[in-house]
């Protein structure tokens, strides 16, 4: 902050270095000008930094959190419709996700001791926030759920947390969208309109091939349904979300574990539906179906993980947009 | 404005305007930084991206300072370099310590918070290394640090300033090319240099982060670049994710209650 | 501690969203300043370059827990540049070494070893290496002297442990003292010395925000002086024209308003093509000329010029190399070179002058007798001026282009500038540095830049004059209290063997009676009387003949000839680095290879100490550990934060930087070793009667030492320094001193830092609180000065030249000089004064000649004597140079220093054959992020991280014509060494066109080694031993070299593709060495 104030007579005169202008006295030759090449980023480097989330971790985070919320509804669902087996399986299912959700998530911490400093603040402003909110109050009635469920013990209290659960499971299946949106990573921000539909499509999807895996034929009507609903959900989000991006989809239509996810899905809900058909013989089938659907699922948020990171590791992703918007407001201002 | 939840940020708000048509490239602000700060070095590895091989910004290079060679003309510099034009632009960067300032937003144990001086600062006891921040950032500012797990990223010498010293990158900075001070006042000195350089015939001078109205809401570090934002490694118009976030609460609720729609009607029929 | 839950504080407070003041931790609330907690401050100034940054060291618990900017500094003003602002982990970093080691003879590892025990080895070695080599005659003339010990270091040290260095090595015998100062800027206390009458810098860097226009040249001012940058950028935002001379387009350029590229090694046809602008033209200040310039002296008729001989003067003695200057002296008197009558004719008996000897200028001009012959028309054919005009006619733009390769526009560009931004209302100031320095016609690049300021009239005045960075933190101080060879304190010369029996004869030829050199018996005397008390009396000669004796040049580049010749055996490096930072590394690693035994002290285990064990030739198997028999110790030396003493600065500013804390482990100042080394040594010579030991029996050894430590305190050795009287009260300037004994005085031109019992240099009164001169900061020499000559800045009536440009001036009523500075005159000296006939001394100056130590007042346009390798500049190509002469047939400095041997190959040059083997010009330079030969840098993460590797500089032409790719690897190969670098191919680098040729030139930062952090292989492998002839400087700049991609080859492959180019070019023996 300093200043000089030292002149030849060794009296005031305000004025600092910081205004020195290089190339003011200059008298350059005439040349011809170079076109400029294309700059559009520093060396080639990314301008966001690259997420230091894990593929393992958080992507596995995504998936097994839609399973697990999904699970759950579909459990409360079939509880509530007479479905005792797919009842079970489900809150089974989501228990176990869960278990493997909270494993991923504090094993991605910097300072997995400290993961109860999440619970030092409530933040609307922060979907990891909301949702280990969510998470709290999920997880106690899913385990509650799931362990009545299995013991058979306490059966009122367990209805009230399946239902409990049942209801918080959307939600647990859904703020993941905003969980990765909610960023500056290119693919994902600006695919936040259709992100949670993607992932409530993939988490039933995954749910219903839980329960086609987990329940016998005759109950798991249910789980074929969902399962369909949400591949089909899945698959329309991502179309959508595609054709919007425009040239920001390229990662998301690059990506091979996008459209194995998509097919494994859409394939899982056919041959699960198909399975229901061919009642007790189609257990196998109906087995296979929802091996299909977990997979897909999982694929699929594995997809969507891997494309963000590209687009925040390639810089074009995060200029051109930006130079797009910029030009699209110039051009509003100009015609105003 | 993030969110509908205004964020009230405190009046005497400090910054730094980095005026790179001053800066020589040392380097110092990067070193002063990690002296003042304890921060570890980055790892020896010639980038050869011309002088610079801190490369970017993280959780152990608070200050970066870019070096960029082109063949374009700076003002009436007479280069001398063959029959073309060139110029050699270096600039100091660091975190913008946002008025809307995603990082902070996102953080879900209040490690980050906004200081008494309108600051962004990590609080390293607090962090439990979720890592949210670091995709968070437009800027590409935060990281997390391999060796204790928890974000890190400039304080604006949080330390200092409630010590009633300057931050220790602009304290050292040879030419006063980072400078130090309240912001709207800096924000004024800004224009007036703007204009200053323009007469000079730097005509690709601009400023970044100035303006209030931005995406970001305005940084509390702003810089005066003689380029493109993005030549020097900078967003050309960063936004703060949560601007959205409003909108992605709604799509994620629709969802939810799509789901929850979804698989009731999937089990309307009781089982017989 | 708040214990409430953040939650709740959101939930009940202001902060609803949870991101403000609800979510602070206790630990974020308790954060304070370091530096707030810390116990004490204390006031330092930065260890690494000359630019002397002030520093604040904290202290807490008796740790240095930060170092930061001191914003008192009128010099940096709280700033730092990397370097100092990574002095905290210099300092207290876990690269440092503490811990003294011992290599036995032949062993393969370091072995702990106890201090004590080592201090006490050392004293043994010294002492039995003394006795072994002890010479009390050489051919025939009393020497007693040892020329088996060598000491190299001392500009990054204290002056007081200078100081002792030199008391202590020379009271032992020892001649071959040597420092940085010899490699980094001796050409300019030749080059500015000569011209002005002293050696340093005339000006002072806060004084350049008064400059109209800026020539850097020479000097990449930016990335080496980063701090006093500021003070360009401060001339710039008042309007000041910056223009930046060099091979690269650096980060100075990149400043700057005009950047000219330039061949390394061409600056004086650039500049003498300047000079011949403004005189054609018409353009220089004609009333400074006439008055205050030798231009009106009229020469002796049997002169003849460069420019009649094909590029060789009269006088020169091909066989010897040599001239003798006796054709080039003024008409009717003799203007005397450093030697009186007796050895003057002894000289030209023999042929040449004392090696070294002209660095005396440093402090004082050549002396001279009589009164010249001057036409003040300017017209006289023989006048300067018109020498001058012949001189450089030919040094026209065109030539400019086919020297140089810089176009005309630009070239034509820069004499506008310059021109424009000179006379009574401008000022124009040069700066430059080793750019000009390091060149085997080194102090003729400076000569010909103090011919152009003089021409424009910017010298001693405000914004003008030359601005010479120098190098190390103290490195002008290493050079004023001299651990160089040839000097004693103050720029006394060292005496020559048999040329000086009684000191007499030598104050008789050093000291004639004209001239400022009139009182060096005072100067002389009281240093005796001070380092021999007691025992030096009038009827012992003041024991003058304990002083050794020189025979020829003992420069640090002698002492390696010496070593592989098996005759020096004893090496203490005191804080310098030969292995990476000396021209031709390996030979240096070779000579210390023929050792006895070897000292380090330094900070780091830097290459100079380890090369015995990883050095390069142990890999190409050139050496092997179990075979060398050189016994060396590794004493750590103690960081400027843990000592107190001054540091002189670039603008001869000493400053006194305080212990903060105390030495770990076996860390010691250099003045401790020196100290208690000198103790041991008495000790155990106690009672000798050989006559050999008298002189360090004799000396004044005893100096208060405090702590637990014992260490010697700094400020006595300043006080003695500053020097005493006879009842033992300090004295206030060198006017006190005397020649009867009565005085004592360690280095008479620091005397007054400690006047009046104050330690001047420790004084530091904020810039804000004063004028710019900041006369109360630090303290200069002389008395306390900043700008030299400021006589010039009036006109000879000694009224202001202008307005805008006023410093000194005769106050007439007041019958007085006066002013912002300490006027550079004798206060009371009238301009209307002239001296009557048989004047002497400062008396025969007349009251209108601002150079005073020039025995007639005037700045030297023409230097008639000082300057072994001609009167005035003369474009030579580099001794390895691609490029033919096109001025002269001889196409080398005809008087340049070789040193052939067979690992010391020159190459061809220009169009002899096997030239075009090497077609490149290689030059070597520094980073902002380095320092030096990297002991302070390359062990420091914080700076290594920012510059991790050798790296090469090539130009996209290059590029494209060998292959190279950037970031790839390439070999670069001279004929003394092969080394490899990362490719960095960058447009800074530009190709030249000259003459229709296309040249292109290869950078290389001159800071890596293969020890520390940051790596490569040294670029001072390929440099050849040649040097400047008056400053024995080496030529590190400009030389030829050859580049391929691909890294170098290991092992025995590496000599081996060494000798391939060698015999590929047909480098023989006497290859290069032709006049
Ligand atoms: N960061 C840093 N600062 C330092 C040092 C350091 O090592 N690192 N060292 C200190 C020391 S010891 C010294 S002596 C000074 C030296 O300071 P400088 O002299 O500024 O340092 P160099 O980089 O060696 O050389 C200066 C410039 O000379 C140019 N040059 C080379 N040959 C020629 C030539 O023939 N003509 C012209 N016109 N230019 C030429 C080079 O391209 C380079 O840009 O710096 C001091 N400061
Ligand atoms: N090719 C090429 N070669 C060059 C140059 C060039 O431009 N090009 N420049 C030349 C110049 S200008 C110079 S000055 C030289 C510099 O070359 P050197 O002087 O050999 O290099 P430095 O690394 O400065 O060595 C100084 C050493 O002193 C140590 N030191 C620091 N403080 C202390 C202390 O208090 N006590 C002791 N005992 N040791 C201490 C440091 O750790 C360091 O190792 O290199 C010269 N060589
Ligand atoms: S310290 Fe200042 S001049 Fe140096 S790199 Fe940083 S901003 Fe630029
Ligand atoms: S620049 Fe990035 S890290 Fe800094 S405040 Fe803004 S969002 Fe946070
Ligand atoms: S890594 Fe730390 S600072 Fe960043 S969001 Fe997570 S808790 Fe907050
Ligand atoms: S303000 Fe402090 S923490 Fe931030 S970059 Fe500067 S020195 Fe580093
Ligand atoms: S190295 Fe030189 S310029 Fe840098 S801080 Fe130290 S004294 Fe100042
Ligand atoms: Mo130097």
């Amino acid at each position: 902050m300093s200043q000089t104030d030292v002149c030849l007579d060794g009296s005031a005169g305000l004025r600092g270095e910081r205004e020195a202008t290089p190339g003011s006295a200059g008298r350059r030759l005439e040349r011809l000008p170079v076109p400029r090449a294309d700059v559009e980023s520093y060396y080639g480097r990314p301008v966001l930094n690259e997420p230091t989330w894990q593929a393992p971790d958080i992507a596995g985070y995504l998936f097994l959190g839609g399973l697990a919320g999904a699970s759950s509804t579909l459990a409360a669902a079939a509880e509530l419709t007479g479905r005792p087996r797919l009842a079970r399986a489900c809150k089974a299912g989501a228990v176990c996700a869960l278990g493997g959700s909270l494993y991923a998530l504090i094993h991605d911490l910097g300072r997995p001791e400290r993961f109860v400093n999440m619970l030092r603040v409530f933040k609307v402003t922060s979907p990891m926030s909301v949702g280990t909110w969510i998470l709290s109050g999920y997880g106690p009635q899913a385990g509650v759920a799931a362990a009545t469920g299995l013991t058979g013990m306490f059966p009122g209290l367990g209805r009230a947390a399946t239902i409990g659960a049942g209801l918080a499971g959307p939600a647990l299946a859904t703020y993941t969208a905003a969980l990765i949106c909610d960023t500056a990573v290119p693919v994902w921000h600006e695919g936040h309109r259709e992100m949670p539909f993607l992932f409530a499509g993939s988490a039933a999807a995954a749910a219903g091939g839980l329960g086609m895996l987990a329940a016998p034929v005759s109950e798991a009507g249910p789980a074929r349904r969902a399962a369909l609903l949400g591949a089909a959900v899945e698959c329309v989000a991502a179309a959508r979300m595609e054709r919007r991006l425009g040239p920001l989809a390229e990662p998301l239509k690059r990506s091979r574990l996008l459209r194995a996810g998509e097919a494994l899905s859409l394939v899982g809900a056919v041959a699960g539906l198909i399975a229901g058909r061919r009642a007790g013989r189609g257990r196998l089938m109906a087995m296979a179906a929802g091996a299909a659907l977990l997979a897909g699922s999982a694929c699929t948020r594995f997809g969507i993980f891997r494309a963000g990171v590209e687009s925040a590791n390639d810089p074009k992703y995060t200029v051109q947009p930006q130079r797009r918007r910029l030009a699209k407001a110039k051009a509003e201002r100009d015609l105003r | 404005m993030a969110f509908d939840l205004d964020e009230k940020l405190a009046d005497g708000r400090v910054g730094f305007f980095t005026d790179t048509s001053i800066c020589i490239g040392c380097k110092a602000c990067e070193v002063a930084c990690k002296e003042w700060n304890a921060v570890p070095d980055d790892g020896m590895t010639f980038t050869g991206m011309s002088y610079d091989n801190t490369a970017g910004l993280g959780a152990d290079t608070w200050r970066h300072v870019a070096f960029v060679e082109q063949r374009q003309p700076l003002g009436h510099q007479e280069p001398g370099v063959g029959d073309m034009d060139f110029r050699w632009l270096m600039a100091s960067d660091v975190c913008k310590h946002c008025t809307h300032a995603a990082c902070l937003d996102v953080c879900p144990t209040g490690s980050l918070f906004r200081t008494e001086y309108g600051t962004v600062v990590v609080q390293e006891d607090v962090c439990n290394g979720c890592g949210y921040c670091v995709p968070a950032c437009p800027f590409g500012v935060i990281g997390r640090r391999e060796t204790t797990g928890v974000a890190a990223k400039c304080t604006m010498c949080y330390d200092r300033l409630g010590a009633g010293e300057e931050p220790a990158c602009a304290k050292t900075c040879p030419t006063d090319s980072i400078q130090f001070g309240d912001l709207d006042e800096l924000r004024e000195r800004a224009e007036r240099r703007l204009e200053q350089l323009r007469a000079a015939g730097a005509g690709s001078a601009r400023l970044y982060g100035h303006d209030p109205d931005d995406g970001v809401g305005g940084t509390g570090a702003f810089f005066l670049l003689l380029d493109e934002p993005e030549v020097y490694g900078l967003p050309p118009d960063p936004v703060v994710t949560t601007r959205d976030l409003p909108s992605m609460w709604r799509h994620v609720g629709v969802a939810a209650l799509a789901l929850l729609a979804g698989v009731a009607a999937s089990a309307w029929r009781r089982q017989s | 501690m708040d214990l409430t839950w953040p939650l709740l504080r959101q939930l009940t407070g202001e902060d609803r969203t949870g991101r403000g003041q609800a979510v602070k931790s206790a630990a974020t609330e308790g954060v304070r300043a370091r530096t707030a907690g810390a116990d004490r401050v204390v006031k330092s100034i930065c260890p690494y370059c000359a630019v002397g940054c002030g520093q604040d060291v904290y202290v807490r618990d008796e740790r240095v827990v930060q170092i930061e900017g001191d914003p008192d500094s009128p010099i940096s003003r709280g700033r730092l540049c990397p370097k100092g602002a990574a002095t905290l982990q210099l300092t207290t970093g876990s690269g440092r070494q503490r811990q003294a080691l011992h290599r036995p003879s032949g062993a393969a590892d370091w072995q702990p070893i106890d201090l004590a025990t080592a201090m006490d080895m050392v004293a043994d070695r010294i002492i039995a290496t003394r006795r072994e080599t002890w010479e009390q005659e050489r051919d025939g003339r009393r020497a007693a002297r040892t020329m088996g010990i060598a000491s190299l270091g001392g500009a990054t040290l204290d002056n007081e442990e200078n100081y002792l260095i030199k008391k202590l090595l020379t009271s032992l015998g020892v001649v071959q003292i040597e420092n940085q100062a010899r490699v980094c800027h001796s050409s300019t206390v030749v080059g500015l010395g000569t011209s002005f009458g002293r050696g340093g810098a005339t000006t002072f860097m806060q004084d350049l925000q008064h400059s109209d226009c800026v020539v850097i040249q020479g000097s990449n001012f930016a990335e080496a002086h980063p701090v006093g940058f500021q003070w360009v950028m401060e001339a710039k935002a008042r309007g000041a024209v910056v223009i930046h001379v060099d091979p690269r387009f650096t980060r100075t350029s990149a400043l700057a308003d005009l950047h000219v590229p330039i061949r390394a090694g061409s600056d004086v046809a650039f500049l003498g093509a300047i000079i011949n602008h403004v005189l054609e033209n018409d353009l220089y200040f004609h009333e400074y000329v006439v008055n205050y310039t030798n231009a009106a002296t009229i020469l002796n008729e049997d002169y003849r010029d460069a420019e009649d001989g094909d590029g060789v003067f009269s006088g020169f003695d091909a066989a010897g190399h040599t001239y003798d200057d006796e054709s080039w002296q003024y008409e009717g008197m003799r203007a005397e070179p450093a030697a009186g009558d007796r050895d003057s004719d002894y000289q030209r008996r023999s042929g040449r002058v004392p090696p070294g000897r002209t660095e005396i200028t440093g402090s004082a001009g050549i002396p001279m007798d009589g009164t010249p012959r001057r036409d003040e028309t300017l017209r006289d054919p023989r006048c300067v001026m018109q020498i001058l005009r012949r001189h450089f006619a030919r040094y026209t733009p065109e030539m400019v282009e086919q020297v140089c390769g810089v176009p005309r526009r630009l070239f034509e560009e820069v004499c506008r500038h310059l021109t424009e931004n000179s006379g009574p209302d401008k000022t124009s100031e040069f700066v430059y540095a080793v750019g000009w320095t390091q060149h085997s016609d080194g102090s003729q690049f400076v000569r010909a830049a103090s011919i152009l300021q003089l021409l424009l009239g910017n010298i001693g005045r405000p914004g003008g004059g030359i601005q010479a960075l120098r190098g190390h933190a103290s490195i002008q101080g290493s050079s004023d209290i001299p651990t160089l060879f040839n000097l004693l304190p103050g720029y006394i010369p060292m005496p020559h063997a048999h040329e000086h029996e009684r000191m007499r004869d030598f104050l008789q030829a050093d000291a004639p009676h004209g001239g400022f050199w009139a009182n060096m018996p005072a100067y002389l005397v009281s240093l005796l009387k001070v380092w021999w008390g007691d025992a030096a009396q009038p009827d012992n000669d003041f024991r003058f003949d304990h002083l050794p004796r020189l025979t020829g040049s003992h420069s640090t580049y002698d002492t390696v000839m010496s070593q592989l010749a098996g005759e020096c055996k004893g090496y203490i490096l005191l804080g310098e680095n030969p292995a990476v930072g000396s021209a031709n590394a390996r030979m240096q690693r070779l000579g210390m290879a023929k050792l006895d035994w070897l000292v380090v002290r330094d900070l780091n285990l830097i290459e100079s100490a380890t090369w015995w064990k990883d050095g390069p030739e142990i890999e190409t198997g050139e050496l092997a550990t179990a075979d060398i028999g050189t016994e060396v110790f590794f004493l750590p030396a103690a960081t400027h934060t843990e000592k107190s003493g001054s540091f002189t600065n670039t603008n001869r500013w000493l400053q006194w930087h305080h212990q903060a804390v105390e030495p770990a482990g076996d860390a010691r100042s250099d003045l401790w070793f020196m100290y208690h080394l000198g103790r041991i040594i008495r000790e155990k010579l106690a009672g000798s009667q050989d006559q050999k030991d008298a002189p360090v029996l004799e000396l004044t050894w005893d100096y208060p030492v405090e702590g637990a430590t014992a260490e010697p305190s700094a400020e006595a050795v300043l006080a003695e320094i500053n020097g005493w009287d006879a009842q033992g009260r300090p004295l206030s300037g060198y006017a006190e001193l005397a020649d009867d004994g009565s005085t004592a005085c360690g280095c008479w031109i620091y005397c007054g830092v400690y006047a009046g019992g104050v330690n001047q240099a420790a004084r530091r009164k904020p810039w804000t609180e004063q004028s710019w001169i900041a006369a109360e900061w630090a303290w200069a020499w002389p008395a306390n000065r900043r700008i030299l000559y400021n006589r010039a800045s009036a006109r000879p009536d000694g009224s202001p030249w202008s307005e805008r440009k006023q410093l000194v001036w005769w106050d007439e009523p007041a019958q007085r000089w006066t002013g912002h500075d300490v006027p550079d005159v004798e206060v009371g000296k009238s301009p209307a004064y002239r001296p009557p006939p048989d004047a002497r001394g400062v008396a025969a100056l007349s009251g209108i000649d601002p150079f005073i130590m020039q025995a007639d007042g005037k700045g030297w346009l023409f230097a008639p004597a000082g300057v072994v390798d001609g009167p005035l500049p003369t474009h030579y190509e580099p001794q390895d140079s691609p490029v033919a002469n096109p001025l002269y047939g001889h196409q080398r400095n005809p008087a340049r220093k070789l040193y052939p041997h067979e690992d010391n190959r020159y190459h061809p040059s220009g169009d002899d054959p096997g030239a075009s083997v090497f077609p490149y010009v290689v030059t070597t330079y520094r980073l902002t992020e380095h320092f030096t030969a990297g002991g302070m840098s390359r062990f420091t993460p914080y700076l290594s991280e920012l510059q991790p590797e050798m790296f090469c500089e090539v130009s996209p032409g290059l590029a494209a014509e060998r292959g190279l790719v950037h970031g790839d690897w390439a070999t670069i190969i001279t004929a003394r060494n092969a080394i490899e670098a990362r490719v960095m191919v960058t447009d800074r680098m530009p190709s030249l066109r000259l003459d229709g040729r296309v040249l292109h030139q290869i950078g290389l930062p001159f800071h890596f080694g293969p020890n520390g952090l940051a790596r490569g292989d040294a670029a001072n492998e390929l440099a050849s031993i040649s040097l400047d002839p008056n400053s024995h400087i080496q030529e590190v700049k400009a030389l030829s070299a050859d580049i391929r991609p691909g890294r170098r080859p290991r092992g025995p492959a590496l000599r081996e593709l060494v000798r391939s180019y060698q015999r590929r070019a047909g480098i023989g023996e006497h290859t290069g060495t032709e006049a």
